[in-house]
């Protein structure tokens, strides 16, 4: 206690009229509890961590539109008994330990009571060990990896995973290239793949199943470049030297883009067929200026693929208010973003066990689902039965054509089997 | 590693040819980065961290120029001289202000100047990639030499680049201005007690090797996406090239930039997973044998 030397303390000991303010607030409080609400109604802050910046920045801005465009609607619509979501996006510049850094940084100094991790696989794999740590539920959004939640020693149970698999993709791929290959008589296979987690991944997973579905393919060799790489002709010339009837390859955006510009000066794509599983995206359709015809690729997000009003008119709605075409991140984060909407409506709480509760097992109707809805599928806390398909890229729109719609129960099946192969199962 | 690949590629013609036009070509746009920097460097004493940002800023200004004129030509003189003036004004308003203060204070202010001119790239261009595209006079198919395969577009980009290297070694050696380059780069003092005007002569240093980069960039705009931050990698071999070829010297830094591309190339076949060890690994070699560099006079 201070005492100011008449008498009288300053400050620690409270007078009358404090204590009876004190006690009329208290009063009213517990005889009025919606005013004790209504002087809580902070907005429920969502931390998203992603990269807006450098090559790879249309992964963090379409991903933060699209969210944006979920909270929009979910404030505009009264939020939760009039609390909002604010949501607090940072860039991470697609380093990992910034992505660890900020994700600290949106939990400890904003406040965020969830996060939206928007960030490519290098990055959510920190993203993973800071929430695992602080026990935050985490939505990652972006990473595609499978092990993130297939891997029950890398699998937290805080965070989930809405965003399409490597895995899924892989059985999708495999089966689709194998029946080209049987018909085409494509023996001899090469991967070009950025020489990360993802790509690594993506390129053994596909010829795992390549080679299920065909034993008679062969792999003849890999390249791997450096993500972000500038320049890609020793890849391209590795390739040719290489002689392969057809080539996968993990790469996307800028990265494809260059790759694509690069390869074409070669005339690599008249010699090989080309598996990009990262074609069909707006961005990277539009951006390549001489897209070769007849490239084979999974749909990224297409607004033709599924082919329904609800897909269509989403596209729409996102291309007036952005002016510009949805990614596969997009829909990804719009989902992930429209999960959360619905565990908390449904909970009517902010508060990260109770929503991951509601979280497992849960299925919304989805403009992105297969058969119009998407489950949280909840012993691996990842979606399941979001629209996958291939098909062959034509050079103007709708840029991709005869997509062929993949079969959900084969998927499952497959993945059963491959997580009892890991001891995953 | 990959022996039997590495040597049935050293027994084929075409994949003698594909290769070595390959390591050409990512040596050719090494070689006008790194000549850049290591003219600079011998003339103002300078490190200039922030020339990879020059290099993104040719390939942006060759962007905009060519979707305004269509005209690749246009675009690459565009994004040459563009960018040759704001290295003059670069050098003028800030470089000049640290030439004799320690190398940190160079750092930090080039280092501060690639993270400004990332964000004015941002904001002018959007941080997403773009990507230029093929001028139409060379999307043509390849070239068949002996069973290899030369893009047009690389015998032009090489031969744009030979020449620039010709006409700098040919300004350097051969010209007033050269020989006083060359009078600078040994003793400045003496250069400016004989009347030269120094500040002019330097602000002309720094906007050439500037020039060269923004030329870098807007050869490279073609064939890579443009997008904020593209210098980086570029930066980071341009200096490996600067110190094998030896720091100052411009036929160092030709031979140097080829010889990485031809690490890179062969490497590819051989050593596919070990390409930037083999980079890093001659430069190291080079270093132990003959630490100033392969053309530079004097000790290191």
């Amino acid at each position: 206690m201070v005492d100011s030397g008449f008498g009288r303390p300053v400050f620690g000991s409270p007078g009358r009229r404090s204590v009876l303010k004190a006690g009329l607030v208290a009063g009213a409080t517990l005889s009025m509890p919606f005013v004790a609400r209504g002087a809580s109604k902070q907005p429920i802050r969502i931390g998203q961590p992603s990269i807006l910046s450098g090559r790879l920045a249309q992964l963090g801005i379409s991903s933060r539109n699209a969210a944006q465009m979920v909270v929009d609607a979910f404030n505009a619509a009264g939020g939760l008994d009039g609390r909002t979501i604010e949501l607090i996006s940072r860039d991470s510049k697609g380093k990992p330990d910034e992505a660890a850094r900020v994700v600290r940084e949106l939990i400890n100094n904003d406040g965020c009571q969830i996060i939206l991790d928007s960030e490519a696989s290098s990055g959510a794999f920190a993203v993973q060990e800071v929430v695992r740590e602080t026990g935050t539920l985490c939505i990652h959004a972006d990473s595609e990896t499978t092990s993130l939640t297939a891997d029950p020693k890398i699998r937290a149970p805080n965070a989930f995973r809405c965003a399409r698999q490597v895995l899924h993709d892989s059985i999708v791929g495999g089966s689709y290239a194998a029946g080209i290959a049987k018909a085409q008589g494509l023996k001899r296979w090469m991967t070009c793949s950025p020489d990360y987690v993802y790509g690594r991944d993506s390129s053994s997973e596909f010829l795992d199943y390549l080679k299920m579905f065909e034993p008679s393919v062969e792999a003849v060799g890999a390249t791997w470049p450096k993500l972000f790489a500038p320049d890609y002709t020793e890849n391209v010339t590795r390739i040719l030297e290489t002689k392969p009837q057809a080539l996968y390859s993990a790469l996307y955006s800028g990265d494809l883009v260059s790759f694509i510009d690069q390869g074409n000066l070669y005339g690599l794509f008249d010699q090989v067929k080309f598996f990009a599983i990262n074609m069909a995206d707006y961005t990277t359709l539009h951006a390549v200026k001489k897209l070769p015809a007849g490239i084979y690729s999974c749909n990224r997000y297409l607004s033709t693929f599924p082919a329904t009003k609800s897909n269509a008119e989403w596209s729409a709605a996102y291309d007036k208010r952005y002016n510009v075409l949805p990614l596969n991140w997009a829909w990804q984060n719009a989902l992930a973003m429209q999960f959360l909407v619905e565990a908390i409506k449904k909970t009517g709480s902010d508060d990260g066990k109770v929503l991951a509760g509601a979280l497992r097992g849960m299925t919304v109707e989805s403009p992105f689902g297969a058969k119009g809805t998407v489950t949280m599928r909840a012993e691996d806390q990842t979606i399941v039965d979001y629209a996958i398909g291939w098909g062959v890229t034509i050079p103007q729109a709708p840029f991709v054509e005869g997509m062929q719609a993949a079969d959900w129960t084969v998927i499952a099946a497959r993945e059963t089997e491959w997580k009892k192969q890991k001891g995953w199962a | 590693m990959n022996l039997d690949a590495f040597a049935g590629c050293l027994s084929s013609a075409s994949c003698l040819i594909t290769q070595t036009s390959a390591g050409l070509i990512i040596g050719m746009l090494l070689f006008l980065v790194a000549c850049g920097v290591t003219l600079i460097f011998g003339v103002l004493g300078v490190i200039n961290f922030a020339h990879g940002a020059f290099y993104m800023l040719g390939a942006y200004l060759a962007l905009t120029a060519y979707q305004l004129t269509d005209s690749y030509l246009a675009a690459v003189l565009c994004a040459a001289a563009g960018v040759g003036l704001f290295g003059v004004a670069f050098d003028r308003l800030f470089m000049s202000r640290v030439y004799n203060s320690n190398v940190l204070m160079q750092l930090l202010v080039c280092y501060a100047f690639v993270l400004i001119l990332d964000d004015a790239v941002k904001m002018i261009w959007g941080a997403e990639f773009q990507s230029m595209g093929m001028p139409a006079v060379f999307a043509l198919r390849p070239l068949h030499v002996f069973g290899g395969l030369v893009p047009p577009f690389y015998v032009f980009l090489v031969a744009v680049t030979v020449a620039i290297a010709i006409a700098l070694g040919g300004l350097i050696e051969r010209t007033l201005f050269g020989k006083i380059v060359r009078a600078a780069a040994v003793n400045r003092q003496m250069v400016s007690a004989l009347g030269i005007n120094t500040s002019l002569l330097y602000a002309s240093v720094f906007g050439l090797g500037a020039l060269l980069a923004g030329a870098a960039g807007a050869l490279a705009a073609p064939v890579r996406s443009a997008t904020p931050g593209m210098g980086v990698s570029i930066l980071i071999e341009s200096f490996i090239v600067t110190v094998i070829g030896g720091m100052g010297s411009i036929a160092g830094a030709f031979t140097a930039a080829v010889l990485l591309g031809l690490v890179r190339s062969f490497g590819s076949i051989g050593f596919p997973l070990f390409t930037d060890g083999l980079m890093f690994g001659l430069m190291v070699i080079v270093l132990l044998i003959r630490p100033q560099g392969l053309f530079a006079r004097g000790s290191a």
